[in-house]
């Protein structure tokens, strides 16, 4: 490649507008994580500066651990997440596969079916989605948050997952044909493993905006009892409006469990978005 | 693919099943139920048909259809500004980081990329504190500069919140567009930019007349997502304003005003049958932008295939 491209002056300018901008991505989060473990007066004095010894207070923490029940909040997030994701790749996996590997009648048009939640939100069905649970007393279960991701998640994983899946080999396949294997275990056997980084990707796409919903914990769960992070933290910071450090460690909590996963899959996440698999 | 065709094919049933019982279940049934619905209202603590009523007086009776035409119009503006502001940014930050031998890039993409995993929760609550006048650190900083009179509360004033929202929503989501056009910058083959550069179009020109043309096609998918994204987006302006999208419904949009309208707010009930109809609007925004998009705008972008 050219060497005109890459003089010093251009390198140092693209530096510079890269970290400007990384400071304004980050920035807020970083206020509100350093504000949280100061004393109400050093929030108000010096928002901007670190905490020290003598602003430092965990009083923050103190209100949120007594008042609201974050363990519970965090548990229900995690239960819905993990069972909405396991169902979105298990069944997503199996129609994938149905779509991909065999010829029979109506396959493109059950695809085209399938593919429609891509673009259309489940919201719009809101009104609806809600007189059925209510009918069918699931209104503030965690199954009614779990019933709708999955099928959220479902048109997109078909449609990536099929796409993994035609380029697996014949060949393998009809090995495990002439050996005997149903189609059930050339499916479970040969085929999953396979395509295991595009499920990872299905997984990292859907993981986000499940644990970040509030519309539906809000809609179909808001009892207390299975109320979501996002969901706790929303009611909870609106009961304490006026108890800054409160509300910023509730902030920051909230926080936490979100980094701590970008940390781990943050790489399976930007690979994913960069191979292409959304094109 | 061939194999098979002599036995009984059941097990294709059984793959397909539970993936299309439940997004059937879940989700097609409520979408075209939610439509069926709006075409009811209740009287007497019973349903009743009443055709495109609720419709009418969606459009036609001036206390919703103000609110409705105040909400897609914000929605509308909630858009532009994404289209105007987030996509440009998110273009120009791909392009600086595509470029080849760019240290520390990998860590400028996910530093960039955190404000999209937050939610929508955290994120409105963060800038509110952040450019709350009781707080000060917004003013703060402005003074540090001395543009202390550009200060305004922001997002108490009519005439602000809404853009001061969409560029909170624009702060948030501007690593989508960074990400998307970032792969699709990275999947142009050195050859032809090695091409160009023989004819001596480097720079800023190789990327105007040989990249943007390549890219059109992920920008195209960016729009859509832009565009459905932001005519059924709630979160954000229900955590920062609550769902009456204060101040004075200045930033009410499609989908704060049909969770006001099916739930209630104050002293008005709740009803589902408008709420409804609203959704059914929204539908067919949707579906407009979809379609315009499916068959006015794709078609025309040719893609290369490398």
């Amino acid at each position: 490649m050219s060497k005109i491209r890459n003089t010093s002056a251009t390198t140092f300018a693209a530096h510079a507008v890269l970290i400007t901008y990384t400071v304004i991505a980050l920035f807020p989060v970083f206020v509100i994580l350093i504000n949280s473990f100061k004393t109400r007066k050093a929030i108000f004095r010096e928002p901007l500066s670190l905490p020290n010894t003598d602003s430092f207070s965990l009083i923050g923490y103190e209100t949120v651990f007594k008042q609201g029940d974050f363990f519970l909040y965090f548990q229900n997030s995690m239960i819905v997440t993990v069972v909405s994701l396991t169902l979105i790749l298990l069944f997503g996996a199996m129609a994938a596969f149905a779509l991909a590997e065999y010829r029979f009648k109506g396959n493109t048009l059950m695809g085209l079916y399938l593919a429609l939640g891509i673009m259309i939100p489940i919201r719009i069905g809101t009104v609806a989605i809600l007189e059925m649970m209510v009918s069918s007393g699931l209104v503030n279960t965690l199954t009614a948050l779990i019933l709708v991701y999955t099928a959220q998640g479902l048109p997109l994983a078909v449609f990536i997952l099929s796409e993994f899946m035609k380029g697996v080999s014949d060949d393998l396949k009809n090995a495990g044909r002439i050996d005997g294997l149903s189609e059930y275990k050339i499916f479970f056997r040969l085929v999953l493993p396979l395509v295991r980084p595009a499920m990872a990707t299905v997984a990292v796409f859907n993981m986000i905006p499940i644990w970040n919903d509030l519309w539906f914990p809000l809609i179909l769960a808001p009892a207390e009892e299975v109320k979501t992070l996002t969901l706790g933290s929303q009611v909870f910071i609106g009961q304490f409006v006026t108890d800054w450090n409160a509300v910023l460690s509730a902030l920051s909590m909230a926080i936490l469990p979100v980094m701590i996963l970008y940390v781990i899959f943050s790489r399976q996440l930007i690979r994913g978005i960069t191979s292409g698999a959304v094109k | 693919m061939a194999s098979a065709k002599q036995k009984p094919r059941f097990h294709i049933a059984v793959f397909l099943a539970p993936a299309v019982l439940v997004y059937t279940a879940v989700m097609i049934y409520p979408l075209f139920n939610t439509l069926r619905l709006s075409l009811f209202s209740e009287v007497d603590q019973e349903r009743v048909w009443v055709g495109l009523q609720n419709f009418r007086t969606l459009f036609g009776n001036a206390v919703w259809s103000d609110q409705f035409w105040n909400a897609l119009a914000n929605n509308a503006w909630f858009f532009m500004i994404h289209m105007l502001v987030q996509n440009p940014i998110g273009v120009a930050l791909a392009a600086i980081l595509s470029a080849p031998r760019l240290r520390f890039s990998a860590f400028y993409r996910s530093a960039i990329f955190i404000p999209t995993i937050l939610s929508f929760v955290i994120v409105g609550f963060a800038w509110k504190l952040i450019l709350s006048p009781i707080w000060g650190i917004a003013p703060g900083m402005l003074d540090a500069i001395g543009l202390k009179f550009l200060y305004q509360p922001w997002l108490g004033k009519e005439e602000y919140a809404l853009t001061t929202l969409s560029l909170v929503s624009v702060w948030q989501y501007v690593g989508i567009p960074m990400m998307l056009i970032y792969a699709a910058l990275l999947s142009i083959p050195d050859e032809i930019l090695e091409a160009g550069e023989c004819d001596g179009i480097t720079g800023m020109a190789a990327f105007f007349k040989i990249k943007l043309p390549l890219i059109l096609p992920s920008i195209g998918i960016i729009s859509i997502l832009t565009f459905v994204a932001n005519f059924n987006a709630f979160d954000l302006i229900y955590a920062a304003q609550g769902a009456l999208a204060g101040p004075d419904f200045s930033t009410d949009i499609l989908g704060t005003f049909m969770y006001r309208t099916f739930f209630g707010f104050q002293l008005q009930l709740g009803d589902p049958h408008m709420g409804s109809a609203i959704a059914s609007a929204m539908f067919g925004i949707i579906l407009v932008g979809v379609c315009i998009y499916l068959f006015g705008i794709q078609r025309r972008l040719r893609s290369y295939q490398f």
